[in-house]
């Protein structure tokens, strides 16, 4: 049997290919938009990866480090060590800000890690150059998204860092690059105030009598000493001893310890489903409009297509072709120009998709219910069509 | 194939119903032989497109009957079930315009009609080139239909007609686009495949250039017929 709809496309195939172009440049932004929106829940995912953290603990009935602000006393780990199942335990900062290298400025996700030994949870895992922090103070290690070279000095609040190793897909749950520095060195960061605000701070608390007490010498210093200190974290991420369960090691800090604690799983609902999920809804809005937009747009080519062969589906009709034969015609010109439009969309989200300043995963799952939808769109965007062109009526071929 | 042309009786169509219905056809009686090439001839609003609508089976006559071959199609109020089939395998259409379908070369716009009745491709095509090559156009069988001269359109929408061996062909005004040669070189093909095929043929026609070659005329007027011999010139 000849395929009528293959010759017509043969026949007139600038016009179907450059239909299918401007069809598949919105399909792209379609397909573009979910890997946005995987691109965030991988970023979330990374985060919690990267950290090679099982567990966080974190202050009571909060959801810290990354939903909410979290703070615990960077001695706490310590308790949480000794405790049954657990391998290793490291204090971690989390500061977004804007880092300065020379007149420019990148906005980033600053991570203050535990020097020590290697691969404590909360150190970057691979390094694309350079080399780890070794120093307790005034190095870095940066996602090279953040634009860093190796070598270049950084500007945190007051300090400078020298950038001495780079690594790849360290981003925070918004997609920011990290920069990894001493933990020190980031709760400085994280509380420095300015000469003027600690002498005015110094000078309250020289005037507050139960600080300057005559008979007590020493105590001034002391309370002052301490608010010149910042003996907080946001969180103590926990490594697991093999053959321990993360629920059960879990159950056993919150109990003996009075703290909050998430597992992975925990964490990562936290992540996409709470810290994303207004994203996911508006990116998930978009979708649906770009659908819609996508299904009038076949809709109105696939049926302006038959409006112009009105005449030849007449005659079509009069020389006895099934109403079958001419429903088929336009049902897989309508198919065909959806696989064009896809194929050009995929091409085209590929080849954007780096381009984009945030990390855009394009899944081959999304890319199998993306052509799905395209098909089904077309087929019911060919319904209006071919309605048409069943209605009409092959006399008109004989006129009179 | 060809039977015995083509013959109605009493056709009567009637459009509306009460005092708005208006009768198109009144009793119309017409027979064509098989091989025969006869004219209906009428000025506008006579009936004629009505006549040439129940004839190719696209509308139902209120009343009468059509006898195509040896088939009875129509017979006061009753037709024959599958009239897309009967329009496909036992009538030929030749119209104003080729019509030819754009996408299709010249060789597929005749084979359509067998591949469309589930013959083969290849033997549709055979018998396509065939017709062409009777009607002096196989060298244009690959061609599409925009690179065909109007004569030669016809004459493909004239084989495409032909394609199934039909026992009757219907053409309204084939020849209205042609300058006076082309027009009696269509009648002459006409006339000719008439013949070979003993096919009925019924020229719907104005043109006066055409008129002389017909044997025999209806006229219509007002929804009734009226046959008139004619001058039959020009095909012996």
């Amino acid at each position: 049997m000849i395929s009528l709809a293959g010759r017509d496309i043969l026949h007139a195939w600038g016009k179907f290919v450059f239909t299918g172009i401007g069809l598949g440049l919105l399909i792209g932004v379609t397909l573009t938009m979910a890997g946005v929106y995987r691109g965030m829940v991988d970023d979330a995912r990374v985060l919690l990866d990267n950290s090679g953290a099982d567990l966080w603990v974190v202050q009571r009935d909060t959801l810290g480090p990354y939903a909410e602000s979290s703070s615990l006393h960077d001695d706490v780990w310590r308790g949480v060590r000794g405790l049954p199942g657990v391998a290793r335990v490291a204090n971690v900062t989390y500061l977004t800000m804007q880092v300065r290298q020379g007149e420019r400025d990148v906005r980033a996700m600053v991570t203050g890690i535990t020097a020590g030994e290697r691969g404590l949870p909360g150190w970057p895992p691979h390094l694309v150059a350079g080399r780890q922090i070794t120093r307790g103070h005034y190095e870095a290690v940066a996602d090279v998204a953040s634009g860093f070279k190796l070598g270049e000095r950084i500007q945190i609040r007051r300090n400078a860092y020298r950038v001495v190793g780079l690594t790849r897909r360290m981003v925070s749950s918004s997609g920011d690059p990290m920069v990894f520095i001493p933990l020190r060195d980031a709760q400085e960061a994280q509380f420095l105030k300015d000469n003027e605000a600690i002498r005015q701070e110094r000078r309250r608390t020289a005037d507050n009598p139960a600080f300057n007490r005559p008979g007590v010498p020493g105590l001034l210093d002391a309370v002052i000493d301490s608010q010149s200190s910042n003996p907080y974290v946001n969180a103590v991420l926990v490594q697991l001893a093999p053959g321990h369960a993360a629920a059960t090691v879990a159950d056993s800090i919150r109990r003996w310890k009075r703290l909050t604690v998430y597992t992975r799983p925990q964490m990562e609902e936290i992540l996409v489903g709470k810290l994303i999920a207004t994203s996911a809804r508006q990116i998930g809005m978009f979708l649906v409009i770009l659908a819609i937009v996508s299904a009038a747009i076949v809709a109105f080519i696939i049926y302006t297509l038959t409006l112009g062969k009105i005449r030849e589906i007449a005659v079509l009709k009069l020389i006895g072709t099934r109403n079958r034969t001419i429903a088929a015609l336009i049902l897989q010109q309508a198919i065909a120009l959806g696989v064009i439009g896809f194929a050009v969309g995929k091409i085209t989200a590929t080849f954007w998709a780096p381009v984009f300043p945030k990390y855009v995963l394009l899944q081959p799952l999304d890319s199998v219910i993306g052509f799905g939808a395209v098909m089904v769109i077309c087929v019911l965007a060919s319904v209006i069509a071919i309605r048409a062109a069943l209605k009409v009526d092959p006399a008109e071929a004989i006129g009179g | 194939m060809s039977g015995k042309g083509i013959r109605i009786e009493g056709l009567t169509k009637r459009y509306g119903r009460g005092d708005t219905a208006v009768d198109a056809l009144k009793g119309v009686d017409m027979q064509v032989a098989p091989g025969e090439v006869v004219g209906l001839i009428g000025p506008s609003g006579s009936g004629k497109s009505t006549l040439l609508k129940c004839l190719g089976a696209v509308i139902e006559p209120t009343a009468g009957r059509m006898i195509l071959g040896d088939e009875v199609i129509y017979d006061d109020g009753w037709r024959v079930g599958d009239l897309r089939a009967l329009r496909r395998d036992r009538i030929g259409f030749v119209f104003q315009a080729p019509y030819l379908i754009p996408f299709l070369d010249v060789t597929d716009n005749v084979a359509l009609l067998p591949m469309l009745a589930g013959q083969p491709n290849a033997e549709s095509r055979r018998r396509a080139l065939e017709l062409l090559q009777g009607l002096d156009v196989q060298h244009r069988a690959r061609a599409m239909p925009s690179q065909l001269s109007g004569g030669e359109q016809q004459r493909v929408a004239i084989a495409r007609g032909l394609v199934n061996r039909p026992p009757v062909i219907l053409a309204d005004e084939p020849t209205a686009p042609l300058d006076s040669e082309r027009a009696l070189g269509v009648m002459r093909i006409l006339n000719r495949m008439a013949r070979r095929f003993e096919t009925a043929i019924i020229v719907v026609t104005h043109d006066e250039k055409i008129i002389p070659t017909f044997r025999r005329i209806y006229h219509i007027r007002d929804g009734v017929t009226y046959e008139e011999a004619g001058e039959g010139r020009g095909f012996d």
